[in-house]
């Protein structure tokens, strides 16, 4: 019998494959147009200081210098993710808030004169007082960082689901821990740029995005344009991880030098701007207080957080709903109680990172659960699985679950692991732990208020039928989605995955779609993709019914070849009734939408979190510590996820691959680190540490059999929830092989060594 | 190297470099990079430009076979030597077998660090053409990647080695 799927489930070669390893791919700062001048942001050397006056004569004077513009040349309008908390301008008018804050561009011929001009600026500042720390900025008498935000309090949430009190003093053990997370930074290894060209009433930007659709939207907002004005088109983008999520000033400044200057004008951060810029992890600092009965089942939970948002608000509101809201998810309690102050710092805004405001909770969670098994005299993976997350069920914040087999995955991954055999008997300085997780497949709400459909898609098969084009604006930054959409598209029509072409990404030329972030593009664009497919399908089968006299419904299409139900001898090649379609009925076009299902609660805060479906892991790990050193060796580990169907294995496992390391990169080494100005000290990869080829252990990505009902062919997400669990099963790795453990990210050699120094002292007390 | 002082008074130097097999005659300041030169001048832009310190190793080239950060180079440096870029590997129709491997292994994601990583597998494999698993790791161990975990890249260029 055949395979059930003629393209999906198969590891075809990546669509751009070849592009890119030639160096054919061009990135936005690989792009030349005529007459093209470059730009270049000034930003503040202060982490507080009023502007006094700005003067930019002398810069003015430099040969070559085309353009220089401040806040007067630029609408005021403040951005940010949401009407409620838009605080960010194009340029500072009044003051700065952090090291990096913008204040003045410049355009030029070439780089090095825009070095030049940047320098002969000259801003008169009066210092102010600075705070680095949100549990100092949020106390009376602390700096001020905005007017409108009373002891610095960007956002402040409290949420309470059953009785948290009550399940407390009803538990057989109660325990409370406090862990601290780390500031990290997304590093994609190409920096973010953007050109932009503005001729006459349109503005053009080429840039390095995650979603040229709210590029688009916010750039628009700001000109006072109309969206139709504005064509944002994605190059190739090297890598985002949530950083590329939110338009910069890159955009925004270098529109209005092209609108100055009428010439295209390219935009560019170098490696220390975009340690500036940031958007990066946030750092939790995270209280967890747990109630249990005798066999270790979760009663109810509370989650006490703080995070240091930075200067601004950027997509903070979501990630601070975030970090609470997954809690519930991975395991099952009814009782839920979430407190969180988002402060605001003088130091470069926190965003969205791979996870959003999931993976340092989930770290603080496992790591806490570990510490209950402990109490309780249980094996941390029996717990996981008496509270593991149960298909069909319901979250006390009201997230409906469909496929859930988290049971299987920590059953699985204890097996593969070899776990019975190792903990507790690996010896000294060795250990082996495991983390659990859980993600949206996509965010059950837009980005932004709108009524839009999630994502759009439209194929087009060419006139002689040798070839179809996807046109999408899902937005592929290197996981692959024109890839698995393309797959998509093939097997919904019957086509040859070879013979697919993709338009993507293109806010002219393709149909909407919100881009990538919350991991939604394979369930929600692959959604809009497939019903395109089928349209296209039931169409092409209309027109074979004509020319081969047999009814529309006794024909199908696999692998370009239409065929007789009743008699599969009986064929026609696609492309001849594709053609012989055009030729008749004009140009064969299928389209599709898809919105997601009304989702959640009516609670505040209640969109966020909600999803069509959730991806399930769970990972282990197994380390080696120098106790002389506090060298981490991460030997192996494991990854077993629920994914639902796979598209495309070879791209699923290489998101895994991706997850891992970047969650060992966080857990061990990587963090940002700032002196007591408020400058970043370690503004460049070297320092900042991250893992290199030889610092990578062996890893093993599985999966579990799983069905979504809620995605096309089953579907769920991948490429953020393996980032979940990731930071958790490194820590308790860690701490089964130190027996002590360290409660704050990352989890340093020098931290080790310190640890477990005095351990030894207090041990020979 | 035949130096000229222009009307501003800073000096510029005539530099032929051979790229790909084919010489480029130009003139370049004394501090003009060997990556700038490559991607302004003569628009490869198959060698990235990721950090500008020598960390990432995204400007990867090989000058007289070794891999080098040309990012660290400067131009005049490079004068009478011979580079080869990520645009030099393939030949007509053909990709070089790491580039095949690439592609078949799935080792590219974004694809930024690609044209770099290569580079230095390619060198690796010229010097070393049945190299250990650690010495793969080693010799990439200058090329980071945010993507892959370097997972399939090291697949990657064990595979095309065994070939």
């Amino acid at each position: 019998m055949a395979e059930k799927y003629a393209v999906i489930g198969k590891s075809v070669p990546k669509i751009d494959g070849r592009v890119k390893v030639t160096g054919q791919a061009k990135y936005t700062g690989d792009l030349k147009f005529p007459n093209m001048l470059v730009g270049k942001i000034l930003t503040s050397p202060y982490a507080h200081a009023k502007i006094l006056n700005i003067d930019t004569a002398e810069a003015e004077k430099l040969p070559g210098v085309k353009a220089i513009i401040t806040h007067k040349d630029v609408p005021t309008l403040k951005y940010g993710i949401s009407p409620a908390r838009w605080d960010e301008s194009i340029f500072c008018s009044d003051k700065v808030r952090f090291v990096g804050d913008k204040v003045a561009a410049v355009a030029a011929l070439d780089e090095e004169t825009v070095y030049k001009a940047l320098k002969l600026i000259k801003v008169d500042y009066e210092v102010l007082p600075a705070v680095f720390d949100p549990e100092e900025a949020i106390k009376e008498g602390a700096p001020q960082i905005h007017d409108e935000y009373p002891r610095n309090i960007n956002t402040e949430i409290h949420q309470n689901f059953g009785d948290v009190e009550k399940a407390f003093k009803e538990a057989y053990h109660v325990r409370t821990d406090r862990f601290e997370g780390n500031r990290t930074y997304q590093c994609p290894i190409e920096p973010h740029s953007a050109i932009s060209i503005w001729e006459g009433n349109k503005l053009t930007v080429y840039s390095s995005t995650q979603s040229p659709h709210y590029f688009q939207y916010y750039i628009a907002r700001e000109f006072g344009l109309p969206m139709g004005d504005v064509r944002v088109i994605k190059t190739f983008v090297g890598g985002g991880f949530g950083g590329k999520l939110e338009p910069t000033g890159l955009e925004f400044a270098g529109a209005a030098l092209s609108k100055l200057t009428g010439r295209p004008v390219k935009m560019f951060y170098d490696r220390h701007e975009m340690f500036a810029h940031n958007r990066g992890r946030h750092k939790q600092i995270m209280e967890i207080t747990t109630g249990v009965d005798k066999n270790g089942k979760l009663l109810g939970v509370y989650a006490n957080f703080m995070m240091d948002g930075g200067a601004y608000t950027s997509l903070g509101i979501a990630t601070a709903y975030y970090a609470g809201a997954m809690l519930p998810l991975t395991y099952e309690f009814d009782n839920f109680k979430f407190d969180m102050i988002r402060a605001y710092t003088n130091l470069p805004a926190c965003g969205a990172q791979r996870g959003h405001g999931a993976p340092q909770p989930r770290y603080a969670f496992e790591c806490h659960l570990d510490n209950v098994a402990t109490d309780l005299g249980m094996d941390p993976i029996q717990l996981r699985l008496v509270n593991a997350r149960q298909p069909n069920t319901v979250t006390p914040n009201d997230f409906a679950v469909n496929s859930c087999e988290l049971t299987e995955c920590i059953e699985k991954a204890k097996e593969v692991s070899g776990w019975a055999e190792k903990k507790g008997q690996m010896g000294k300085g060795r250990g082996i732990g495991i983390g659990v997780g859980s993600f949206v497949s996509g965010a059950g709400y837009p980005i932004y208020r709108t009524n839009l459909p999630h994502a759009s898609a439209i194929i087009k098969v060419h006139e002689d039928g040798t070839a179809a084009t996807l046109y999408t604006m899902a937005t592929d930054i290197g996981q692959g989605s024109d890839t698995v959409l393309c797959q998509m598209a093939a097997e919904a029509m019957g086509f040859k995955y070879e013979n697919m072409k993709i338009v993507s990404a293109d806010t002219e030329t393709t149909p909407h779609d919100f881009g990538a972030y919350a991991s939604r593009q394979t369930l929600m664009s692959g959604s809009a993709v497939k019903q395109a497919g089928e349209e296209v399908k039931k169409q092409l089968l209309e027109m074979a019914a004509q020319m081969m006299e047999v009814a529309p419904g006794d024909l199908d299409c696999r692998d370009s070849i239409v065929f007789s139900l009743s008699d599969p001898e009986k064929t026609k090649p696609f492309g001849e009734v594709a053609r012989e379609f055009f030729v008749r009925q004009g140009p064969l076009v299928g389209k599709g939408s898809y919105a997601p299902p009304k989702l959640g609660g009516t609670f505040k805060g209640a969109a966020v979190g909600t999803s069509p479906a959730y991806s399930f892991a769970a990972q282990i790990s197994e380390v080696e510590i120098d106790e002389e050193t506090g060298e981490i060796d991460v030997k192996e580990v494991w990854d077993i996820h629920d994914c639902g169907q796979v598209i495309n294995p070879s791209l699923l496992h290489a998101q895994v691959h991706g997850a891992l390391f970047m969650g060992m990169g966080e857990s061990i080494w990587e963090q940002v680190l700032f002196d007591d100005q408020g400058r970043i000290l370690n503004p460049n990869l070297g320092e900042y540490r991250l893992p290199t080829a030889m610092d990578m252990p062996k890893i093993t990505s599985e999966l579990v059999e799983s069905y979504e009902p809620a995605g096309p062919w089953g579907v769920k997400e991948v490429g953020e929830g393996a980032t979940i669990p990731t930071m958790g099963c490194y820590a308790n790795a860690i701490y089964d092989a130190m027996g002590i453990r360290v409660n704050s990210l990352p989890l340093s050699y020098e931290k080790v060594w310190r640890a477990l120094k005095e351990k030894r002292e207090s041990e020979a007390k | 190297m035949q130096a000229l002082v222009d009307n501003n008074g800073i000096t510029r130097y005539l530099v032929t470099i051979k790229i790909n097999g084919d010489e480029y005659t130009r003139v370049v300041k004394a501090n003009t990079l060997m990556v700038n030169f490559i991607r302004d001048e003569l628009d490869l832009t198959g060698t990235k430009k990721g950090c500008e310190l020598g960390d990432c190793g995204s400007c990867t080239v090989l000058m007289d076979g070794k891999p080098v950060n040309s990012c660290v180079v400067l131009a005049v440096e490079a004068d009478g030597h011979e580079i080869t870029t990520i645009e030099g590997l393939a030949t007509n129709e053909n990709l070089d077998k790491l580039q095949e491997s690439f592609v078949d292994h799935a080792a590219v994601q974004c694809g930024y660090c690609t044209p770099g990583m290569i580079m230095s597998a390619k060198a690796l494999l010229t010097k070393n053409p049945h190299p250990t698993e650690p010495e793969v790791r080693e010799a990439i161990a200058g090329n980071l990647c945010r993507c892959t975990g370097y997972v399939n890249i090291v697949k990657a260029i064990l595979a095309a080695a065994n070939e």
